[in-house]
């Protein structure tokens, strides 16, 4: 009886919390985004009885979604933004991991701790130094004036695609080399030798050997940095903080800090939450087989 | 023969190196060092340019003009040490932080020794559950956790005792993570020896297993220190304004406004705390571990000269 009950109650107080402050609170967002609105007050009235869920709500954010409907352009600029973001971070990361696992020889301990470091340093004090380096009179202005490839200072942080999109780039790309150092890193020499000895080409070995063998850090990395992109509000804030670079986080963001509105922010909550689902548990799949691998190593 | 010759860089000399470089940069790794290295200093020096404008002389963040360390504690009005809100924001991120590891670590540990040892019908769907903070983005975390703490559990509303349930909600999956590895890595079999030769569970577990996992158990506080001062999105969502706003909340506040190279002196600080809590884990980690180290070596040496 002892023995039985050992194991599920150490357990228990974590799954309890996690009950309790994570499970729970999705209902509660639930209950908002399927709740009415106080015609007086304009507070939120949650429903927490399934049987009184009013859909209206939702179905008008999905409305606004549409073509043609006031989040739509929100919505295809988020997906347009983080999709080329993702690109730039692979064709950066690639190079750059495909290195450190492969040529750095004495080098790869120091390239390793600086690869690291980005991500030990606050995500906010990394946009701060952008935010320094972009202001009128700062460093990359100065610079270019200098050089003369600008003739007068650029104002970078007035609302430009490019630099919420170099932004979003800087933040999350050291989340994305690093799975794909491990993929890279873990690929067994003798294949890329069996590939030479039998007569491929350094090119067509990448592509036949290599690149192959790196698709689950490619796309687990993909994974990793694109969910909390589509969360973000606060990159688009701190160097836009125009509505021309809007993107999905910032209109709940607006929604429950600036709209008072939360039953709007709620329903959009909940059909972002519902779209990444895909992207969520192929991530959790990802997890649960790495730490498969190394119990049974 | 000659293929060996060849690929032995290390014997040219430095300059001939240089010279066939610049003969031929598309050779095999040539464009990947430089194209490395460049994104290296990319992604450190624009943070490195931001320390150094946190010990500027005047009030600029953009124009150089000399050392000082007016930011930090010089100035009466606006330095880190004068400034009553920048004082209690460290404070705040700091209390936050601190609250953290001494709630989510313990939970972690117990629950990552649960999780690996349970065999029962709860235990897969209790996996599945703690994976799910670590993939959820956090904004809807942050919006889910307001909408509790306002809507449901109101007699706690936001404020500090939210932002530390917030913290302590994403921190304990990342203890089970680095617990969870430790445990896989020891294996059952010196619990199993202790059983053998007598011990009770109870006692298996806290002179055996425990020691076992502390440098796992300082590695995991260490991580959650630093996350939690890091954190932006939970402890902003849950913050009740004024005095529960943490350090990274004042950044992105200042960013909007006119910051002064006081936002770049606290960040700076920050920076300084998260790294060395980190540092402070790996050398840890090295001293309890260093005679499993000692150990792995003498086997493999006995393995070398076949004893």
């Amino acid at each position: 009886m002892y023995r039985r009950w050992l194991w599920p109650g150490f357990a228990f107080p974590g799954i309890l919390w996690l009950v309790v402050l994570f499970v729970l609170p999705f209902y509660a967002v639930i209950g908002v985004a399927f709740g009415t609105v106080d015609p007086i007050l304009f507070r939120p009235v949650p429903a927490w009885n399934p049987l009184e869920w009013n859909v209206g709500w939702v179905l008008e954010v999905l409305d606004r979604l549409k073509p043609g409907g006031t989040l739509f352009n929100v919505a295809m600029r988020t997906l347009v933004f983080i999709a080329i973001s993702l690109v730039l971070c692979l064709l950066i990361g690639y190079p750059v991991a495909y290195y450190i696992a492969r040529h750095a020889g004495r080098m790869k301990a120091v390239l390793l701790v600086l690869l690291i470091l980005p991500l030990w340093i606050s995500y906010l004090m990394r946009m701060l130094a952008w935010v320094n380096l972009l202001a009128a009179d700062g460093y990359v202005n100065r610079f270019l004036t200098y050089t003369h490839v600008l003739s007068q200072p650029r104002d970078w942080l007035g609302g430009r695609p490019s630099t919420v999109i170099l932004a979003l780039v800087y933040g999350y790309i050291p989340y994305l080399i690093l799975p794909l150092f491990a993929s890279l890193d873990r690929i067994d020499r003798s294949h890329l030798e069996a590939a030479r000895d039998l007569g491929a080409s350094p090119l067509a070995t990448f592509r036949t050997v290599t690149l192959p063998l790196s698709k689950a850090g490619v796309l687990g990395g993909a994974v990793l940095i694109t969910l909390p992109m589509f969360g973000d509000y606060y990159t688009p804030d701190i160097v836009s903080q125009s509505p021309k670079t809007s993107m999905i986080g910032n209109q709940i963001d607006f929604y429950f800090h600036y709209g008072s509105q939360p039953t709007i922010g709620a329903a959009i909550t909940i059909i972002l939450a519902v779209f990444l689902t895909a992207f969520m548990a192929y991530y959790m799949w990802t997890i649960h087989r790495a730490s498969r691998e190394v119990g049974q190593e | 023969m000659t293929a060996v010759a060849e690929r032995r860089p290390q014997q040219l000399s430095a300059w001939s190196r240089v010279r066939g470089w610049v003969r031929n940069p598309w050779g095999r790794p040539r464009f990947l060092v430089v194209f490395t290295w460049v994104y290296m200093v990319w992604a450190l020096v624009p943070v490195l340019i931001a320390v150094q404008f946190s010990f500027n002389e005047t009030r600029s963040r953009t124009v150089w003009s000399g050392f000082s360390t007016r930011w930090y504690w010089g100035d009466p009005v606006d330095s880190v040490w004068h400034d009553p809100t920048l004082r209690q924001a460290a404070i705040q991120s700091l209390k936050l932080a601190a609250a953290d590891v001494v709630i989510a670590v313990p939970i972690g540990v117990l629950l990552a020794i649960g999780l690996a040892r349970w065999r029962g019908w709860g235990s897969r769907p209790s996996n599945f559950l703690m994976l799910f903070p670590l993939v959820t983005p956090e904004i809807v975390m942050g919006v889910s956790l307001l909408l509790i703490f306002t809507e449901i559990f109101t007699f706690i509303g936001t404020g500090t005792d939210a932002q530390i349930l917030g913290h302590v909600t994403f921190s304990i999956s990342y203890v089970v993570i680095i617990v969870r590895g430790r445990l896989f890595s020891i294996g059952r079999q010196y619990e199993e020896a202790a059983a053998d030769l007598g011990a009770s569970p109870r006692v298996a577990l806290t002179r055996v297993l425990m020691p076992l996992l502390t440098p796992a158990i300082v590695a995991s506080a260490a991580v959650v220190f630093a996350i939690s001062l890091d954190d932006f999105v939970i402890s902003q969502w849950l913050s009740s304004g004024g005095d529960t706003d943490t350090v990274p909340i004042r950044i992105y506040n200042a960013t909007r406004a006119a910051p002064l190279p006081s936002t770049n002196a606290i960040a700076t600080i920050m920076m300084v705390f998260t790294l060395l809590s980190l540092v402070f884990a790996f050398m840890a980690w090295r001293v309890f571990t260093r005679d499993e180290r000692r150990a792995r070596r003498s086997q493999d040496l006995a393995s070398v000269l076949d004893i």
